[in-house]
């Protein structure tokens, strides 16, 4: 396969390291190569967290070059315009949840807060694909991740990599209760997520 | 690029709830393996691997999951000892002291954790360390989560150490199983060098079988010293380890830690680098026209000079590319000329080569300027036509410090000094609350609060300092403000835990802050839970009347930690707070002032509150005059 980039943008507190080490746990049960990184700002719930995963061949660093990004994944709405600014490729795809964790700027009152349109017009300028996973139905919001993960997986944006391997990959990463939890919410927003 | 921020931070997989199950088990397995690790869990492999005996560590960034991974192993299991000490300092010194008895030792921190740790540290090569001793250091090019992004190569060489450097988690575990290989023979110091994102990488790795633990051992015998390092013996001690670095660089050339990869067509172009900056370079010649050799070097001191000038001599022009300092650079441009090197020899010519991390873009940007034929760089997309807001890190919801921070703000003047220290705290720089104007490093706050407390009677000068950081490197500070009369109002931050850097314990768990602070002979030490604002406001004040030392201490738990471990607990229930619409004058305190993430300003002006973030606290009721800010239920 051929290199595929994959740029993870959230905030602190979101649960994008699980989201990532799913992702990379998947490609390599559908036996592509990869390597990973989680480059970060903070742990405190706040700062931008970010994850880099590369796959196929040939692949050297985790980081991926600026704007060379196949695919972007967008945990909250500021942050997947930052992530299409700096990440998406043309012609790429950007899954983004539609939720919204005010920067300081915003709650200042210094700056407007970013909106779902503007993620789509910014899409619209590099031809790439925005696809909205709304998740207000979700009870427990801290598995917004796995919600991320099966709009990923439905719409097989990573190619050679398909449900079963997500599901084989979170098995790997969780058990018990949790596990169940996670893949209850990976399944439902396979199936039936917009 | 991620903001940067000035401190000890965690890496955001720590979280304990989601840690990958069966790390431990699968760090001890005894058959041979292949699994996916992060650099930092692949280096304790290693350290099972080789045998290693006594593991020492302060927590920082890049290298805290070595820690996590360490302790996702039971202790009745783990084949080696293992203990957060009370600074980097010490951790080299208690790994010494153990490879003296025979054991071989790790001790591992982040790059300025090496500034604590030196005055032990520069000793080591002077000492004949029986049991061998590997220093593991996280450099953090791009200052990710560091103060500084300080390149500590600069001190391997006054420390006269060979350093191995890999540039991936698969070499990190090969190299460490190298360095302790080496340490062992040579009965020395070896370092380690990981840097950010060799860290933090994560990739499938084979392992190899581990067999069983060693023996510990106490035989320490001053007999294969000397370890008392005197005026004349210094210097007999200096020439030995002269000649052990020698032999350091034959067992480098020997394993082939340095490596050249030919192209068919390099156009007699060579790159010599190391480290993750090699993997760069990888990436930019896969989208090239021509394809330089490439000198890999994986020990970065000693540098071993014949493969250096073979390399050199079949080549034209090199490039010497290195991110940070001009170490190689230098060294190798000396070697060239001592040789009469005919090779166009090419390094940092530009203040900016100096500065961040070596990434793939950058390396494209210093490869398509030396050689524009070369690079074939891509058209970027247009620049969005309007900015995206900054997000700033900031304390989470229900900090106790963001309490602290709004109550001891009414009791300053706004001419009043306040001195920042290293921690969750140091956000409090931060707008809205702006305190904490200077900041050096670990401990440093009462120091520089006393010098600028000389000659000033307007301005009074109030030091923070966390209560990790107190044992850390603030003791001392303290005790000269105490020793020499200085007039300062220090707040101790107490959350009961290393916060920033995910929850490490420390040694306030067994020492009280103010048991030690009495016992300092502090006469005006006041202490209050930092939700009880009024009080604390009331504290401060009283506090900065007080000539002299006075401390407050200003509690609270860390809530992440506390929220975490409250959520694991049976019958839990989520609580929030809610604005009562009738209630609120939009006065805005809760979102400008108190300013808890957990606030939301609406078009119009109007505020709500996140349920996502908040976690039912309540420490924000008290700071709204109309009381509009309600707990859930009773919004209902």
């Amino acid at each position: 396969m051929k290199p595929f980039n994959i740029y993870i943008i959230g905030v602190g507190g979101q649960g994008i390291g699980l989201l990532s080490q799913a992702l990379l746990r998947g490609i390599d049960h559908a036996g592509i190569n990869a390597i990973a990184v989680d480059t970060h700002g903070l742990a405190q719930r706040g700062g931008i967290v970010v994850s880099q995963i590369r796959c196929g061949d040939p692949v050297h660093s985790p980081l991926i070059l600026k704007n060379n990004a196949d695919l972007v994944l967008g945990m909250e709405i500021h942050e997947a315009l930052r992530g299409a600014s700096l990440a998406l490729k043309k012609g790429g795809a950007l899954v983004f949840l539609d939720v919204s964790w005010q920067p300081l700027p915003v709650r200042l009152g210094q700056s407007p807060e970013i909106t779902r349109e503007d993620v789509i017009r910014a899409c619209g300028a590099v031809r790439a694909i925005p696809i909205r996973v709304e998740t207000g139905t979700l009870s427990d919001t801290r598995m917004q991740n796995m919600a991320l993960l099966g709009a990923v997986s439905k719409h097989g944006l990573i190619p050679g990599v398909d449900k079963a391997h997500f599901d084989a990959a979170l098995e790997d990463l969780l058990s018990g209760d949790m596990l169940k939890k996670n893949r209850a919410v990976f399944d439902t927003w396979f199936e039936e997520g917009e | 690029m991620i903001p940067h921020l000035t401190g000890r931070i965690n890496f955001v997989n720590t979280n304990k709830e989601r840690a990958m199950k069966k790390t431990g088990e699968l760090l001890m397995g005894k058959d041979p393996f292949e699994e996916i690790l992060m650099g930092n869990e692949a280096v304790v492999r290693a350290m099972i691997e080789t045998g290693t005996k006594v593991a020492a560590s302060y927590p920082g960034s890049p290298t805290p999951e070595m820690a996590a991974a360490i302790l996702s192993i039971p202790e009745d299991q783990r084949p080696f000892y293992f203990e957060f000490s009370v600074n980097e300092k010490t951790a080299t010194e208690v790994a010494f002291g153990a490879a003296l008895n025979g054991n071989l030792s790790c001790a591992f921190f982040k790059s300025v954790g090496l500034n604590v740790a030196l005055d032990s540290f520069v000793q080591l090569s002077l000492m004949n360390i029986t049991g061998g001793m590997v220093v593991v250091l996280g450099d953090d090019p791009g200052a990710n989560s560091s103060q500084n992004e300080q390149d500590n190569r600069n001190i391997y060489k006054m420390s006269r150490v060979a350093v191995l450097e890999p540039a991936s988690p698969k070499e990190a575990y090969e190299y460490y199983k190298h360095a302790a290989a080496l340490a062992v023979k040579e009965q020395t110091i070896v370092v380690l060098r990981l840097t950010t994102h060799v860290c933090h990488a994560r990739q499938k790795i084979r392992f190899s079988a581990y067999e069983n633990s060693v023996p510990a051992r106490t035989n320490f015998n001053q007999a294969n010293g000397p370890y008392i390092a005197l005026t004349a013996m210094a210097l007999d001690m200096k020439r030995k380890s002269v000649q052990k670095l020698k032999r350091a660089g034959q067992y480098i050339k020997q394993t082939g830690l340095n490596k050249e990869i030919t192209s068919k067509n390099s156009r007699k172009k060579g790159i010599i680098t190391s480290g993750l900056t090699f993997l760069s370079v990888l990436d930019v010649l896969e989208l090239s026209s021509y394809q330089p050799d490439i000198l890999k070097l994986g020990a970065v001191n000693p540098l071993e000079e014949n493969i250096i000038l073979s390399f050199l001599n079949s080549h034209e022009e090199v490039l010497i590319l290195e991110e940070l300092d001009d170490i190689l650079e230098l060294q190798i441009k000396a070697l060239a000329y001592d040789h009469g090197m005919k090779t166009k020899l090419k390094g940092k010519t530009e203040d900016e080569d100096f500065v961040g991390e070596y990434t793939p873009d950058k390396t494209m940007d210093k490869l398509a300027a030396l050689w524009p034929d070369m690079v074939t760089q891509y058209p970027l997309p247009p620049a969005l036509p309007f900015p995206v807001p900054q997000r700033p890190a900031q304390m989470c919801p229900g900090c106790g410090h963001r309490s602290a921070f709004f109550a001891i703000k009414k009791a300053l003047e706004k001419e009043d000094v306040t001195v920042a220290d290293i921690g969750c705290h140091t956000l409090g720089y931060m707008p809205p609350y702006e305190m904490g104007e200077i900041l050096l490093c670990m401990g440093a706050s009462t120091g520089m609060a006393s010098g600028l407390s000389l000659f000033n009677d307007k301005k009074r000068v109030v030091a923070f300092l966390g209560d990790s950081t107190f044992f850390h490197a603030g003791l001392p500070g303290l005790i000269n403000t105490i020793f020499n009369r200085h007039n300062i109002t220090l707040i101790l931050m107490e959350n009961g835990t290393t916060a920033m850097t995910g929850h490490q314990d420390h040694a306030g768990s067994v020492i009280p802050v103010e048991n030690l602070l009495k016992g300092l002979g502090i006469e005006s030490i006041l202490s209050c839970d930092t939700y009880n604002q009024s009080k604390l406001t009331e504290l401060v004040k009283t506090s900065l009347g007080i000539k002299g030392i006075s401390v407050v201490i200003a509690k609270h738990p860390c809530m992440l930690k506390f929220t975490r471990q409250k959520r694991k607990q049976p019958g839990f229930i989520r609580t929030h707070v809610d604005i009562d619409p009738q209630l609120c004058n939009q006065t805005h305190d809760c979102v400008e002032r108190f300013g808890c993430p957990t606030f939301i300003r609406k078009p119009g002006g109007s505020v709500s509150t996140h349920p996502d973030l908040c976690i039912g606290d309540g420490s924000c009721r008290q700071t709204c005059p109309e009381k509009a800010v309600v707990f859930g239920k009773e919004a209902k």
